[in-house]
This record gives C-alpha cells, structure tokens and sequence, in this order.
C-alpha cells in the first residue's frame, strides 16, 4: 500500500524535479533573457489576463443564469457550457478555424469588417477563452446556487435593487468559490496549447505563448529555453495548487 | 398609518387567504408552524407576489393584482426582521446596521451619524467594528432590530424574533424588545407561536392556522 502510494508520488516528483536539475541557475537565467522567452512569457502574460477578464466580464453573469434562472433548455444549456472541458484541444482548435478562419462561417463577414481573427494575438485569446472558461463558471455557478437566499432578501427589504444586492451581498459571499474558479481559469489559459497551434499557429510575438515556445525550442533542440519556460509554466502550477488550496481550506473554516 | 391587506395565496397544502388592518402598533401574529405565518410576512415584504389581492399601506398601493400593480421589496420600506437574522456575515455590526441607509443612497456624514445613534440607542455602540459571527444570540438579534429600524421603516414585520435564542436569553431580551416596540409608531406584526409573548406583545392578536386568518 504504502509502495504503491510512493511509487505514484515519485512518478509525479521525479520529472518535475529532473527539469530544475536539467540546467543550473546561470543557464536558466540567461534562457530566460533570449528574445525567445521574453517573448514568450510578454505574450502569455497578455493574452492570459485578457482571457480571465473576458471570462470575467462574461461568464459570471452567465453562471448566476444557470445558478438561478429557470427556462427552457437551461439544462442543454448548462451541458454546453461544460463542454469544452471535455472536448480534445485540437479539436476545439480547428473547430474555432472552421468558424472564425479565413474560410471560416464567419469568415466573410470579418472579412468584410478588415478583421482577420485566426494566426493573430485575438486567435491565442479566442483559443484560451474557449477552453478555460468554463472552469471558472462552473465555479461560479455551484457558487451562486449554494447562496444564502435569505441574506438576498434581506437586502432587499432593506432597500437594495437586484444588481446592488448581487454587487453587495451575493458577490462577496460567492468570492472564495470565485476566486478559485479564477485561478483554474487562468491556469488553463496559461497550459493552452492544443487550441491555440491549430487556431492562432506559432509566431514568435504573435501567437507563441509559453507551452508552444516549449515545443519549438524543444523541436529545434534550445534544451535550455525549453526546460526555463518549463520550470516558469511548473512554478505557476504549483502557486494555482497552492492558492485553490488555501482558498478551499479558509471557505471550509 | 394603517397596513390593509387582502391577499391569496397558493401554498402546497391549502391556500393562504389573509385580510386585516393592521394600525400602528404591535400586532401578535400567533399560530402553529407551517400555517402561513412567514408567507404572509414574505407577502407585505413584497418577497413572492400574491395570486390574488391587494396591499396598502396607508393611502400607497404596494400590490393589486387588479391593476397588476406590485412594488417590488426594496421600493416598498418594509422592514423585516427574519428569524435568524440574516445578518451579512461578511459585514461587521456597524455595516451591517448601515446598510439600509446606503441602500437609501444616503450622504455619508448623515449616515455615520445615525449609525452611531442607533448603536448607541440598541446599547451596540461597543461592538460596531465586531464581526458579526461573534456575537452572541441577544446581541444579534439587537443588530437585526437596529439594522430594520436605522431606516425609519414604514412598517416593521418580525419573524420569531424571540425563537433563536436559548430560553435563558430569551425572557431577557423579550423584554427589551417590549420596551423598544413600545416606542415604535408603525403598523408592526410580531409572528410568534410561543404563549409567553402574549402577555408583552398581545394587546391586539391574529390567529393564522392553515392558511386562515382569524381574530
């Protein structure tokens, strides 16, 4: 039992460990200062943020729809606001070619409007929206039906409207369960790969964020990029392990 | 000011069917659990709409199914005390108490000073800054009072205030709160199913059992 339990654990520590003693510190640093990386990491940092806010901006009233409101096809709904979590990157890569590409259903209309959506910056955060938002709102969704309905009300006798009181009250109770919806969301978007090389291609700049500049400079055998960019994109894993740890333990307190 | 009401309402088992005027003053709502107690003081909150009715309050409609007319709760300046208080647990005592007051978009100095005086009339002042999870049950209930009244409500509806508090506290606060009500100049219903309010709060009684309203 106790073997089989720290086999699994090794299995999980090794790599991960083998990656920091891949390189040592000056080599891991001056990976970090090529073009390459900074590169890199800029873009990830950019299109992550812009994906959480858009998941922000539209997944929470999203989820507190399915959380409260009542009509039909919710539960069709719901299901496909699940589905990306389930469906194969690549695939939701060329399914968003198929509907925002050149040639795409939407195409001809972008088109029309000069905007041109697949192998750009737009694409990296289309492809990593699509993928990690449905993360924070399930989050958000469990969060706002297992709300005090009660504490709801009594703001509203004490005179607040439905969208103060869903500022005020529902919001800040949800928050812990937000905020790791959040986190995952984030995470997701950070790790996105599969969508985003099908969807927004591999440009330096443009669409390499830092798993699709792992995979280059692996490809092309930079060891050193590949394995500095890896242990940035493992460090960030463990800081989101940590931080929805944290938050679950003081939401259970 | 009088509160009339003349409302239906469907419930699971039978159908609440209430009507009374209720002048200022405490009113004793008494009756059995699951007999529409709490429905019909959702109802005057404007919490669930009636089937069928009207309510006033003095000469202000707050619904009338006749003219599709319904107020919704936080236009309506019904205070509710609920039966565990519902107080924001993320609010310290003195937010919690000031909240109706910003609801009412009222100027910040105009607001810190009524807090303060509500505190100091509830004999709270001690613990605005406390969170409110801390609190005992009387002090609670004493923050649920001061937040509904702080607003200067047209009406005042309470729901077991008395029910959550063990039975030790109980004949304590009761006592308190019969001193405060007493000074209290609105239409003011007081649910209770427990004999020992009748005596402090019973002047004027309704009897509601299965949804039937009686004197």
């Amino acid at each position: 039992m106790v073997f089989a339990a720290a086999l699994l654990v090794a299995f999980i520590v090794l790599p991960l460990a083998g990656l920091v003693a891949h390189i040592t510190p000056s080599a891991f640093g001056e990976a970090l200062r090529t073009p390459a990386a900074r590169h890199a990491l800029k873009l990830s940092a950019i299109t992550t943020t812009i994906t959480l806010g858009v998941t922000l901006v539209l997944g929470t009233p999203l989820a507190y729809v399915l959380a409260r409101a009542d009509f039909p096809g919710r539960r069709l709904v719901d299901a496909v606001a699940d589905l990306p979590i389930v469906v194969p990157p690549a695939v939701a890569g060329i399914a968003l070619l198929f509907a925002f590409g050149r040639n795409g259903t939407l195409g001809p209309l972008l088109h029309a409007f000069g905007v041109q959506l697949s192998f750009s910056t737009a694409a990296v955060v289309l492809a990593q929206t699509f993928v990690s938002a449905p993360f924070y709102v399930r989050a958000a969704r469990s969060a706002f039906a297992g709300a005090d309905r009660t504490l709801e009300a009594a703001s509203a006798t004490l005179g607040m409207g439905p969208l103060r009181t869903f500022a005020y009250i529902t919001v800040p109770l949800a928050a812990p369960a937000l905020l790791g919806g959040a986190v995952l969301t984030w995470a997701r978007a950070l790790g996105e790969f599969g969508a985003t090389i099908m969807f927004a291609g591999n440009l330096e700049g443009v669409s390499q964020t830092l798993p699709l500049a792992v995979y280059l400079n692996l490809e092309s055998d930079d060891l050193p990029i590949a394995t500095a960019l890896s242990i940035v994109l493992v460090a960030f894993s463990l800081f989101v392990v940590a931080a929805v740890r944290l938050t679950a333990e003081r939401e259970a307190a | 000011m009088t509160l009339r009401f003349d409302v239906r309402r469907r419930l699971r088992e039978f159908t609440l069917v209430a009507a009374a005027e209720i002048p200022a003053g405490v009113t004793l709502l008494e009756g059995p659990s699951g007999g529409g107690k709490t429905t019909l003081l959702r109802l005057i909150a404007g919490l669930i709409p009636p089937d069928g009715g009207r309510i006033a309050l003095g000469e202000r409609v707050l619904a009338d199914t006749a003219t599709r007319t319904f107020v919704p709760p936080d236009a309506r300046n019904v205070a509710l005390v609920f039966q565990e208080y519902a107080l924001f647990p993320h609010l310290d005592v003195a937010s919690n108490v000031e909240f109706g007051l910003r609801a009412r978009r009222v100027p910040a100095p105009e607001r810190a000073a009524r807090v303060r005086r509500t505190l100091d009339r509830f004999e709270i002042a001690a613990l605005a800054r406390a969170r409110v999870t801390e609190l005992s049950g009387g002090q609670r209930q004493r923050v649920a009072l001061a937040r509904a009244l702080v607003v200067e409500p047209a009406a005042l509806l309470l729901d077991e205030p008395l029910a959550a508090l063990d039975p030790s506290t109980r004949d304590r606060v009761r006592g308190e709160l019969a001193a405060i009500l007493a000074g209290i100049d609105v239409p003011t219903i007081f649910v209770s199913h427990d004999p020992s309010d009748r005596e402090p709060f019973g002047a004027r009684t309704l009897h509601l059992e299965r949804g039937e309203l009686a004197r």
